[in-house]
């Protein structure tokens, strides 16, 4: 179709170049790119953060930290790898990708496209600073309670958790603002011809992410602030000695807690099923299956809420309801996993990295999804709450489930991104590299979990001493194969073999129909869909 | 979506635009109505926690006695047990760790607190049942927690809790928890 990358009278450049060019871009692809770029770094950050704790697991006792600082290294790895790692890769697709395949010339906001971004990083530098200003003695460090905020220690703590409670405002104005962008461009700017049935999976997965965020994310804002002015202000939402409650917070931030977790992978289950497409040359099965299970896990995700905090005390009806509400989101998710395999039945595969990352992503997080319902069984989850087995499951959903199926989605378009190949062979290597070690790392610890080890402590009884060292150095070769990934990313961006416009011999869908690189602005004419 | 051109000056592509601009106002409606809806729920819950008595919240006023029928027929044991929250310099703990009464029957237990400061400290004290069920069955008629309280420094004091447990506690509970739990009341 090479109607479509006709130049248009501004192809070449007016705009600047250099740092300006980045910093007032409203264009979508590299505003994209600085999002995945951006994320790349993040969690290369928020990986180190817990090689350190995982070196300090690796034998039982005290050897490198103290508690404390141990404490602050969870609570703000989570915080990266969550709203700075992953968010920042789904919303940078999203920006790639959503325009060239719906046929649109951008997305629909673009300045506001450029504010979404450049909130990020400042977020990111209030997420850190804390550790850096305690290296010269100015404060205790950041926020030692984990992701979750839980009063009264989020109450108690140093201004850490000011520093935290104002990146949260930031990073959710960010998300909102991406996600009014992504809605307002999949109503607004579709090619002719393109009805919402016809749209691909990937953007009916970042529609509903996009209206989950903003029904949930001022939810988290509200109850953070409420902390603030408990910290602050005099004010006892939280504070059981002036009448407030600390388990409403746990409402409140599982109110927006739990919808998040799928907030990040519906982006994620919106592509796995393009890459099956391709590499299986078979259509996708079930299109409209999985577009009504992706509204029905929309809708359950936020009404049930409180199976995160089953042991705080809630009276036996509550219990079953939340329970029971938990458990039938397995019915739609498991609408999803046929799908994917009967996407790929009897189809003629080949493994190239995209494939090989789908296939192992489909394996693993089955794994976290059927953990999960171990979880969700009230009875069961009073012996594993707050033990390693949560931490080994939402593993398998997030690291599994969101960041591998991420790093499928990166050897996917990046030919279509930079115009090159990358490294087969290499990122085959990194597939293996980081399935295995990834799988030594949490195997072990379902099984610490089962065995009575609690999640985020420095110190643990010396009969769990062997599973920690084997998931320690593996977590260590985990981390070192990400180095393996960038350098993949790097020399492909740099050069290469030359892509085609489909790149994959089985790739169908508008994005394929451009060059490779696709011109600076896509679509200046809008193809018709029949 | 097809963006008709019509006569009113504005180019498909302005007119594109301004929906776009307009669909973006509109969805910041449903991020306010999100805002309001986190801050409405704080009186929502304090409301079903203390309608409903979960969390083992009981009410932090004083419930007058409709019903002065004793129902001799059961007997259930009520049990005390008390904290002292850090920060609050205080001994506290009830003179005796339970009774047992009859639905219905008004009882007195006395709670002793000291002040182990050298400071005038004042506290308040936070009530919960548990099972959480029970806890709107339970009723104070006179409470020490119903107002913060003050102590000189070294003064030791005994608070007394005037209660009934109501007659129509479900019949399946014959044992609950009180336990409170005393914070400083002193600005820091
Ligand atoms: C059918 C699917 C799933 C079920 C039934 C399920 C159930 C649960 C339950 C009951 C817990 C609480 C365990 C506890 O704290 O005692 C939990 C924790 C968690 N789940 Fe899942 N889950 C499912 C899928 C997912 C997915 C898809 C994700 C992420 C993308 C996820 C992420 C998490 C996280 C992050 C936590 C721990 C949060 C924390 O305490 O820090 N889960 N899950
Ligand atoms: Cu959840």
């Amino acid at each position: 179709m090479s109607t479509t990358t006709v130049a248009h009278h501004d192809e070449h450049a007016d705009h600047p170049t250099g740092i300006m060019r980045w910093l007032t871009t409203t264009n979508h692809k590299d505003i994209g790119t600085m999002y995945l770029t951006f994320s790349l770094i993040m969690f290369l950050v928020g990986g180190s953060m817990i090689l350190g704790i995982r070196a300090e697991l690796f034998q039982p006792g005290l050897q490198l930290m103290n508690p404390d600082f141990f404490n602050q290294l969870i609570g703000v790895h989570a915080l990266i790898m969550i709203f700075a790692a992953l968010m920042p890769a789904a919303t940078g697709f999203a920006n790639w990708m959503i325009p060239l395949q719906i046929g649109a010339p951008d997305m629909a906001l673009p300045r506001l496209n450029n504010w979404g971004f450049w909130l990020l990083p400042p977020s990111a530098i209030l997420l850190t600073l804390p550790f850096i200003l305690a290296l010269f003695g100015i404060g205790d460090g950041a926020l030692a309670t984990g992701w979750t905020f839980y009063p009264p220690l989020s109450i108690q703590g140093g201004f850490g958790v000011d520093f935290a409670i104002f990146a949260v405002h930031l990073l959710g104005i960010s998300s909102v603002l991406g996600s009014i962008n992504i809605i307002v461009t999949l109503y607004n700017m579709r090619a002719p011809g393109m009805t919402l049935m016809k749209m691909p999976l990937f953007a009916w997965g970042w529609l509903i992410t996009a209206f989950l965020l903003i029904a949930t994310i001022p939810v988290l804002a509200g109850a953070v602030t409420m902390l603030l002015t408990d910290r602050h202000f005099g004010t006892h939402f939280f504070d059981a000695a002036g009448g407030g409650d600390p388990v409403m917070f746990q409402h409140l931030f599982w109110f927006f807690g739990h919808p998040e977790v799928y907030i990040l992978l519906l982006p994620v289950w919106g592509f796995i099923p393009q890459i099956l497409q391709t590499f299986s040359r078979k259509p996708v099965y079930g299109y409209k299956a999985q577009v009504y299970s992706f509204w029905a896990i929309g809708a359950l995700a936020v009404v049930v809420w409180a199976h995160h905090f089953f042991t705080a005390g809630l009276p036996v009806p509550a219990l079953l309801y939340f329970m029971y509400s938990t458990m039938a989101i397995s019915l739609p998710l498991a609408v999803l996993f046929f799908c994917w395999i009967k996407t790929m039945w009897k189809g003629s595969m080949s493994f190239e990295t995209p494939m090989l990352f789908t296939v192992g992503w489909i394996i693993l997080f089955g794994i976290g999804g059927l953990t999960g319902l171990v979880l969700a069984d009230v009875a069961a989850d009073a012996q594993y709450h707050n033990s390693y087995f949560v931490v080994a499951h939402f593993h398998y959903t997030l690291f599994a489930g969101g960041i591998m199926g991420i790093m499928a989605g990166v050897y996917y378009w990046l030919p279509k991104m930079t115009g090159h190949m990358y490294n087969e062979k290499l990122g085959k290597t990194h597939f293996w590299l980081t399935a295995i070690s990834f799988n030594m790392t949490f195997i072990p610890q379902f099984f610490l979990g089962l065995a009575g080890m609690p999640r985020r402590i420095p110190d643990y009884a010396l009969q769990f001493a062997e599973f920690n060292m084997i998931s320690s150095i593996s977590a260590f070769v985990l981390g070192l194969s990400q180095l393996l990934f960038v350098y993949i990313i790097i020399t492909c961006v740099r050069g290469g073999k030359k892509a085609t416009d489909q790149v994959w011999e089985g790739a169908e869908g508008l994005e394929w129909t451009l060059s490779s690189p696709p011109p600076y602005h896509s679509f200046a004419e809008q193809p018709v869909i029949k | 979506m097809e963006i008709k051109a019509e006569d009113n000056g504005a180019s498909p592509d302005q007119q594109r635009k301004l929906a776009n601009k307009k669909l973006g106002f509109k969805l910041l409606w449903i991020v306010a109505g999100s805002i309001a809806f986190s801050i409405a729920l704080v009186p929502l819950y304090d409301v079903l926690c203390t309608l409903t008595g979960l969390n083992g919240k009981t009410k932090t006023t004083a419930s007058v006695i409709s019903n002065t029928k004793v129902d001799e027929s059961r007997w259930v044991t009520v049990q005390f047990t008390s904290n002292v929250m850090p920060g609050l310099g205080w001994n506290f703990h009830p003179k005796q760790s339970s009774i047992r009464l009859h639905p219905g029957k008004i009882q007195t237990v006395l709670f002793e607190a000291k002040n182990i400061t050298s400071q005038v400290v004042a506290g308040q004290a936070v009530p919960s049942v548990s099972p959480g069920v029970a806890s709107i069955y339970f009723k104070k008629i006179e409470c020490f927690c119903f107002v913060r309280q003050e102590l000189q420094p070294g003064e030791t004091k005994l608070m007394p809790l005037r209660f009934f447990v109501s007659t129509d506690l479900p019949s399946d509970v014959s044992e609950m928890t009180l336990s409170y739990a005393f914070f400083s009341a002193d600005k820091q």
